[in-house]
């Protein structure tokens, strides 16, 4: 099936009367990895949280996986998604935070394993050994008994990724995952999200790392003022942008 | 460079503390002269206190008080949870619903509410069981319904359950947002977040004031001997009103009293440790520990903590 992963037409949402998304059309391939840049208030975060439907769009169409997000198509009605389904829909979907969000009341290995178990219903030996597998994979295999105020903001972050990854996502939504690092952290956490691209992961990457956006990139998207401006190939877009206000923005961040 | 091994070790003159000796010494002295009254002073009768201190009655009692407490505490607590959660719902009606129950049980007095479930049966002379406005399946008289032990339950409990739920609200809003949002975006359920996720979080926040209404509780059951509830004080009064020595009754209702609110303190102590684990990266010390470190503090403080330990211990907290 070539259709794409997540497609999204003339998507719009406010906050009361501030209008934050007006109109996002853009298509992610699998296995691709698209990078979304811009400016801070541009929207970006919440186009995310659209995908997972963590926030409900006022109007457009979004897809994922060729299904509508937060609605159910029954002949040319359409009807909203219970809490229930919604939640359903999102396990497919893993998220990962700026700042990282771990369950501080959980160690590592039972962060890991929390949603398999509770939500997907596997028994504690087979989520046991996916996330040892896992932890192994973002280099922590040692930090499973570790409560997450112990680990540095790049092992959390790894451990955050790997919480993710264990509801076996078709998806990563990534929100500036590493903007909240120290900067001789920051190279940790790209090595982990370089390794699930090459594994053939679909990722969108909301990011601020100019170089890892043109070296891992498959596409990139700036969006500023709720609309995208510009979007192409990543080394296009970055080497030779189009739009004054990709020029003035990369002019900042580069 | 040097062979030193103690070569960083700091060597200084502690801070002296004169004053500290001083007011010890003002505190041992105005002890010894109470003491000294109080057991030369006839009237307190401590031969009457001995001898009702550990009296079958006195006893049946304590017994009373504690099982009230625990009662109506565990009654409060859950009620308190369920309502601060429905008070946070996004459902209207479950919100409003829980904010009148809140608004009424806190703004009346519990000696009201108590007295008025016990005369519940003049405003309800029997409870039945059937379809509302149609026929009735069972039916009971409400006098047999609401004994003394179940109207101090009530009053208490259903009281106590606005309060907690006061408590427990501060405690989920306490915990940060992104808990909710990664939960959520890893497919947990509202509920399933609410008790794994939130709840335990918010624990830090709910344990402390909860052991304080724990302690409060435990005094607030002396209010049920009004309704003939045969706990600690009804039962001193008892006593007291046939023997007539009333101060020594007293003070052995006191003794109790203390006794118990001083067990509730350690174990507050010890369940706010242990809820403390992962928001601080060292534990914080036992009870005894710490009354050890108080005791020889004339000489040095105790070691403080690095500061990031002590801004962890309340990071989650605001
Ligand atoms: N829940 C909300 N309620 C009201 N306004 C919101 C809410 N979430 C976001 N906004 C507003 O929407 C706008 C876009 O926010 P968003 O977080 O999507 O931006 P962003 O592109 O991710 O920016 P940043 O780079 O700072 O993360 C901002 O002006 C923000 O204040
Ligand atoms: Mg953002």
């Amino acid at each position: 099936m070539n259709a794409p992963m997540v497609k999204s037409e003339g998507v719009h949402k406010s906050f009361g009367s501030l209008q934050v998304l007006k109109g996002i059309d853009l298509e992610v391939q699998r296995g691709e990895v698209f990078c979304l840049v811009g400016p801070s208030g541009s929207g970006k975060s919440t186009f995310l949280r659209c995908i997972n439907h963590l926030e409900k769009i006022d109007s457009g169409r979004l897809s994922v996986d060729g299904e509508l997000v937060g609605y159910r198509q029954h002949g040319d009605k359409l009807y909203e998604l219970k809490d229930r389904d919604a939640a359903k829909k999102r396990r497919e979907i893993g998220m990962v935070f700026q700042r990282f969000n771990l369950f501080p009341h959980m160690t590592v290995m039972q962060n890991v394993i929390e949603a398999p178990i509770r939500v997907r219903g596997e028994s504690a030996d087979v989520a046991r050994a996916r996330a040892v597998r896992l932890l192994d994979r973002v280099g922590l295999s040692g930090k499973a008994d570790a409560y997450p105020r112990q680990l540095s903001g790049g092992q959390q972050q790894r451990v955050a990724i790997a919480r993710a990854l264990a509801m076996e996502p078709k998806l990563m939504l990534f929100d500036e995952p590493t903007s909240a690092l120290d900067p001789e952290l920051v190279g940790e956490v790209l090595d982990v999200m370089r390794q699930l691209a090459v594994d053939g992961m679909t990722m969108i990457v909301v990011t601020h790392e100019m170089g890892f956006a043109r070296e891992v990139g498959d596409s990139l998207v700036f969006m500023d003022d709720g609309i995208v401006v510009e979007k192409g190939h990543p080394r296009d877009v970055l080497t030779n942008p189009q739009h004054e206000r990709t020029k003035a923005f990369l002019s900042k961040v580069l | 460079m040097t062979d030193h091994k103690h070569a960083d070790a700091i060597k200084a003159v502690p801070v002296r503390h004169p004053w500290r000796w001083v007011a010890t010494a003002v505190i041992v002295l105005l002890l010894a002269m109470f003491i000294n009254m109080a057991v030369t002073n006839p009237n307190f009768e401590w031969n009457v206190i001995g001898e009702y201190l550990f009296s079958s009655k006195i006893l049946e009692g304590v017994w009373a008080t504690v099982w009230i407490t625990i009662v109506a505490m565990l009654a409060g607590i859950v009620l308190g949870v369920v309502l601060s959660v429905m008070r946070l719902s996004p459902n209207p009606v479950l919100s409003n619903v829980a904010s009148g129950y809140i608004w009424f049980f806190r703004g009346t007095p519990v000696l009201v509410q108590l007295i008025f479930w016990f005369n519940l049966a003049v405003l309800v002379p029997d409870i039945s069981l059937g379809i509302p406005f149609g026929p009735t399946f069972v039916s009971w008289d409400t006098n047999s319904v609401i004994t003394p032990f179940v109207a101090a339950l009530l009053g208490l409990g259903l009281n106590e359950a606005a309060y907690m739920a006061e408590i427990s609200r501060a405690g989920i809003q306490s915990v940060d947002e992104g808990q909710v949002e990664a939960s959520s975006a890893l497919g947990m359920s509202r509920t399933k977040t609410m008790r794994r996720i939130v709840l335990p979080q918010a624990m830090r926040v709910i344990i402390p004031p909860t052991g304080n209404e724990v302690i409060s509780m435990l005094k607030t059951t002396s209010l049920v001997s009004v309704v003939a509830m045969p706990e600690l004080l009804y039962q001193t009064q008892q006593i007291y009103a046939r023997t007539y020595q009333t101060i020594p009754l007293l003070i052995v209702a006191s003794i109790w009293y203390l006794f118990l609110t001083s067990l509730l303190t350690i174990g507050q102590f010890y369940i706010e440790r242990h809820y403390g684990k992962g928001s601080t990266s060292t534990q914080a010390p036992t009870f005894l520990q710490r009354l050890r470190r108080n005791v020889f503090r004339f000489h040095s403080p105790p070691p403080t903590p690095p500061s990031s330990t002590l801004l962890d211990a309340h990071g989650g907290v605001r």
